[in-house]
């Protein structure tokens, strides 16, 4: 695979669009998913994840071939997802409801790092409650949970992603299980 | 929280990363066996864990790539070409094809300007006038450019002007095909022809050999 992908870079290289989209074919479901489990929002990890993609490519001669390109693309896109969460910018989507929830909308989701009700809580799917859940934790935190549980990544790659030290990474992941532990004691 | 000591959770959590020493393990063993609460605080979460890792795999939505290609800045056409050059090599190779020949035939109608035409013994020349007097037979093909022609006599054999007009008198016979050649088109189209005659007669010969 890393062949292959190195191989289109190439062409992209040289201006080739399409060989770009064939590279966004191959790591769109990874990016996606991982702006989903940042962001807690299926319009929002989507704009993210394809400006993601457009930096990846306006700046692809920047990218390092001996690397893997995973772990760069990762790095844009988790860079991204932190801007945005930084940037708290809740000027759209406000009324989207949150995949697979009932009255559960961007407002309740600002409003997350208040706990909700043991009644909401109870009426959640699984699959909402472990969104929610991850979009409960600061946001140091949530990144490496995100890749290290919902990616599967090693903790070497995690650090080369987010371009800190191994030590600060398992600090941090230390530090997210217990904080999730802590939200889930009650479960 | 409580009063076990703090190293001890430090260990649970480099067991749960995979990375805990043999000593750090025995020790660890050793407090939980003894301790209720750290058991409780590891079962937390190691469930934490698995919680988190039972989030489903999502897929990205449909028409995602081309949502990113339409976001991507122009590329240079000159690209676009090259590619549509490498998919179609068939198509590029008939396409020069053509370009080089029409190139060359239309500049060798075009500089061909000079009068000239098949030597033959019983021609008579006027100016840009070749005439087949009357009374005469010429035997054998004539081809006459940028010139005119005027058959009185006999010709055994095809006649063709170019660039010219022929004149056949009431006298006049030819017993091979009359053509006159003043478009750019018919010009292509006999040039076709000879090579056509040219290619056949050439297999002809190497059949008889």
């Amino acid at each position: 695979m890393d062949a292959l992908v190195n191989k289109r870079i190439k062409e992209v290289l040289k201006g080739d669009r399409e060989a770009f989209a064939e590279i966004v074919e191959l790591y769109q479901d990874v990016l996606y998913r991982v702006c989903y489990r940042m962001l807690g929002n299926k319009y929002e990890a989507e704009e993210i994840a394809q400006e993601a993609f457009v930096r990846a490519f306006i700046n692809i001669h920047t990218f390092d071939p001996n690397r893997k390109f995973s772990t760069w693309l990762y790095r844009i896109g988790t860079n991204l997802c932190i801007d945005r969460i930084r940037k708290k910018k809740p000027d759209y989507y406000l009324d989207a409801e949150v995949a697979g929830t009932e009255g559960l909308n961007m407002y309740s989701q600002i409003a997350s790092t208040e706990e909700l009700p043991e009644q909401e809580l109870l009426k959640m799917e699984m699959q909402d409650r472990v969104q929610y859940e991850v979009s409960r934790l600061p946001d140091k935190y949530r990144t490496v949970i995100v890749l290290k549980y919902m990616e599967d990544l090693p903790l070497q790659e995690i650090s080369e992603i987010l371009e800190m030290p191994l030590g600060t990474v398992k600090t941090r992941i230390h530090r997210g299980r217990e904080a999730l532990r802590k939200q889930l004691s009650h479960m | 929280m409580n009063k076990c000591p703090n190293h001890i959770f430090y260990y649970m959590h480099e067991y749960l990363d995979g990375e805990i020493s043999f000593e750090h393990t025995r020790e660890l063993k050793a407090h939980l066996a003894s301790c209720t609460s750290c058991q409780n605080h590891l079962e937390q979460l190691t469930n934490a864990e698995t919680f988190v890792q039972s989030a489903s795999q999502l897929v990205a939505p449909k028409n995602f790539v081309e949502g990113v290609t339409a976001r991507l800045p122009k590329e240079k056409s000159k690209v676009g070409m090259k590619r549509w050059f490498h998919q179609h090599p068939m198509l590029s190779a008939a396409a020069l094809f053509i370009i080089l020949m029409s190139a060359s035939l239309f500049s060798s109608f075009s500089e061909d300007e000079q009068f000239s035409f098949t030597k033959q013994p019983n021609l008579v020349v006027e100016g840009e006038n070749v005439i087949v007097p009357e009374g005469e037979k010429v035997t054998g093909d004539i081809v006459v450019k940028n010139g005119n022609l005027q058959i009185k006599g006999e010709v055994d054999g095809d006649v063709t002007v170019i660039n010219g007009t022929q004149y056949l008198a009431s006298t006049a016979n030819v017993t091979g095909e009359i053509e006159e050649i003043n478009q750019v088109f018919d010009w292509l189209w006999y040039k076709i022809k000879a090579g056509v005659k040219d290619v056949t007669m050439f297999f002809d010969s190497e059949h008889s050999k």
